[in-house]
């Protein structure tokens, strides 16, 4: 299949992403602003052979992605804040059992019913932390449509990497905008597929056994192994053990899993960060805002940067650690009270040089706005 | 069809939990509960095969061998 | 192939306590999948939470222990991505009705090809013995203590109003009813559901004062009876054991798989 260009909102560039990355089965409930999702990919999926189902509810969504998984399938569901809300169960067995799965959360205004239509980037740390109990997991983001289409593209070759499920944390204004796409040639973005066991028929399958690279070969169910697949903690064969070695060896495995791969999962974009002596870091649809104040400023002989986060989680520590080094001053612009704001002046020397530049009143930060914090923080009004 | 001779009850004793459901139920009171509290077959002459030990079992720990087997 | 070689023998003795019902279920679905020669490669069991959950663990079938209530939306996702697989969806009253009854409704409604086993014992047994949807007016449990006062859901009924087209009830005690009902749930094709009254002597028999995992069983027998029996017209307290509905009606993989038909021709 040749290139092609279209225009399109976020939301489909989502989907075009994720047929290019190979899914074979969508299941989903309708929530603003992720609607056009299911939509979408009620008409596509099946012209591909694919499966779409409209569940009764986002716990049925996510559960019935996580069976169809198992079956050796590629697999998504889209939300928004309160059906992620309601997923966090599900996301925590796929998690547990490790069954790969990608799972969108395109962010409005919450909590609760909040704003349906409108953004917000209010789910980021929930998007870390919902799931209870000790785990890690991956969420990435993007702040434009070809962006939106590789992230996605990435959400699932990381998904089969890692067996793990992906979170896509789009948000309202990318998620509705349209904006032009070219959806690349098939095979220029290379895919990870299911890496499926090489153990014959009757001989001893451990689901769970790492291979040396540390990857976790799966079978499929309905195929040629019969193994357990649960959310207690469990043995390498699949069967519940509380045995406190056990137990121990699978909470290391499945935090280190990621935690142990940060840099080859991180991915950000920059501008003119080097010699930046104002450093803004941003992600999504404020990001844009963000990166037309720089492209202004830095017009102007303003020694303004900035650092576009792709990958929110695991959080790139290391990496925003090393790039605001130099800056005098580190601006996070978000639509949150501080969401990754947090994770910056963790991560960062010298926290008292990192502040807020954020809106959180349903509306996209404008660079207007963004200015004018800088200049406040500058100490040179508004 | 020939009416069934019996070989034997297969006892699991690992299995049996002594629940006595067997043993309330035979048509022929052909079981009993030892001290140790597992199923015993104590009357195995009475035995008419009628297997309804075995399907009851909720351990499935009492199996009827018949001569055909 | 005898019953055995479907069990994953290294885990008994099971968890269940002496006389518990669930075993009883276990020994006749082993005998009916047996009785229709159906490959263990060729099964999926996906089971909820709760002692009747467990049923998974000790079936060498490709099994899914999930989570509480939402073993029908796993089964669906198994289901339609590989239809020729036969599913089976063993759940408790609590697991089914109360947290799942949202799935049950709508698994129900779209009349998928699989078997929903609702091993009803009244009680939400692996925590203890509280109340269950099922439970009835005038229990006691350990949530309900000075008596429960709500009423129980029809699991029939309710399959029957949310559109299955194959629903039966059999006993524990009338195990050749229960495997030849589970034998022909599991052959029928669209959702079948298959209530199995199963007696729990720990919580529900003591703190109902029902006696012994044997009077349980001696009651599954004297409270039950054949559907339109002369038994029920004159003591219609009685509670009806048989198939109440079998009809054929479309498919919901089948029906998608027509949808793709079309869907393909559209392609660019």
């Amino acid at each position: 299949m040749a290139s092609r260009l279209t225009f399109v909102q976020g939301n489909e560039a989502c989907v075009r992403g994720a047929l290019y990355a190979g899914l074979d089965f969508f299941a989903g409930y309708p929530i603003t602003p992720s609607t056009e999702i299911a939509e979408l990919m009620s008409v596509e999926l099946p012209r591909k052979g694919g499966k779409f189902m409209q569940m009764e509810d986002e716990i049925a969504s996510i559960c019935a992605i996580i069976g169809a998984s198992l079956t050796g399938q590629k697999v998504m569901t889209a939300t928004s804040g309160p059906g992620f809300s309601l997923m966090q169960e599900g996301l925590g067995y796929a998690i547990m059992a490790e069954i790969p799965c990608v799972i969108v959360d395109v962010q409005r205004g919450g909590p609760s019913t909040g704003l349906p239509t409108k953004v917000s980037q209010g789910d980021v740390n929930q998007a870390r932390w919902g799931v209870h109990g000790d785990h890690a997991i991956i969420a990435l983001t993007a702040s434009n449509h070809q962006d939106v289409f590789a992230m996605t593209v990435d959400a699932f070759n990381f998904s089969e990497t890692y067996r793990t499920p992906v979170i896509l944390l789009f948000d309202e204004v990318v998620g509705h905008m349209r904006e032009r796409l070219e959806i690349p040639e098939s095979g220029e973005i290379p895919l990870v597929e299911r890496l499926k066991t090489s153990v014959r028929e009757g001989v001893d399958y451990h689901p769970y056994l790492p291979r040396e690279d540390g990857r976790l070969p799966m079978s499929d169910f309905g195929g040629v192994h019969r193994y357990n697949v649960t959310g207690l903690f469990h043995d390498m064969w699949g069967f519940p053990s509380e045995n406190p070695r056990v137990v121990h060896d699978l909470l290391r495995h499945l935090m280190d899993k990621i935690e142990n791969h940060v840099d080859e999962v991180t991915r950000y974009k920059e501008y003119f960060v080097d010699d930046a002596e104002m450093l803004l870091i941003s992600y999504g649809s404020a990001a844009r805002s963000a990166l037309h104040v720089v492209m202004d400023r830095h017009q102007h002989g303003e020694r303004i940067g900035l650092l576009e986060l792709q990958t929110l989680w695991p959080f790139p520590a290391n990496l925003v650690r090393e790039k605001a080094k130099n800056a005098r001053y580190v601006g996070v612009v978000e639509m949150n009270m501080g969401q990754v704001l947090q994770s910056v002046k963790m991560a960062v020397a010298q926290p008292e040089r990192v502040f807020l530049a954020n809106r959180v009143d349903g509306v996209l930060i404008t660079p207007v706005d963004i200015r004018n914090i800088l200049r406040l923080i500058q100490g040179k009004g508004v | 069809m020939a009416k069934a001779k019996l070989k034997g009850h297969l006892i699991n004793r690992d299995w049996c939990k002594g629940c006595g459901i067997c043993v309330n139920f035979c048509p022929k009171k052909v079981l009993e509960l030892d001290e140790y509290d597992k199923v015993v077959a104590v009357r195995p002459q009475d035995c008419i095969c009628c297997r309804l030990c075995e399907l009851r079992c909720p351990d499935l720990a009492i199996e009827v061998q018949t001569e055909q087997e | 192939m005898a019953v055995k070689d479907y069990l994953r023998e290294k885990f008994f003795p099971h968890i269940w306590c002496p006389g518990c019902g669930h075993g009883i279920t276990l020994n006749a679905l082993v005998r009916s999948i047996e009785n229709m020669g159906l490959k263990k490669n060729d099964i999926v069991m996906v089971s909820g939470i709760g002692c009747s959950s467990r049923i998974a663990g000790y079936l060498d079938f490709h099994t899914l222990h999930t989570i509480h209530g939402r073993a029908l939306a796993f089964a669906i996702g198994v289901k339609m991505s590989r239809p020729d697989l036969t599913l089976l969806v063993p759940m408790g009253d609590g697991d089914a009705l109360s947290i799942g009854g949202n799935h049950f409704i709508h698994a129900c409604r779209r009349n998928i090809d699989m078997t929903a086993i609702v091993m009803n014992n009244k009680v939400y047994g692996m925590t203890g013995g509280q109340y269950s949807p099922l439970s009835g007016y005038g229990t006691m449990a350990t949530t309900a203590p000075y008596m429960n006062i709500d009423q129980e859901f029809d699991v029939v009924n309710m399959a029957t109003a949310a559109g299955a087209t194959f629903v039966a009830r059999a006993t524990s005690y009338h195990v050749n009813q229960l495997a030849d009902v589970l034998q022909e749930a599991i052959l029928h094709k669209g959702f079948s559901v298959v209530e199995v009254m199963t007696p729990c002597p720990t919580y529900f028999g003591r703190k109902n004062k029902e006696g012994s995992a044997v009077d349980m069983m001696e009651k599954l027998k004297t409270m039950t009876t054949p559907i339109d029996s002369k038994a029920k017209r004159e003591n219609p307290s009685l509670i009806e054991r048989g198939i109440f509905v079998k009809k054929e009606m479309p498919e919901y993989c089948t029906e998608y798989q027509k949808i793709i038909e079309r869907a393909m021709k559209t392609a660019p």
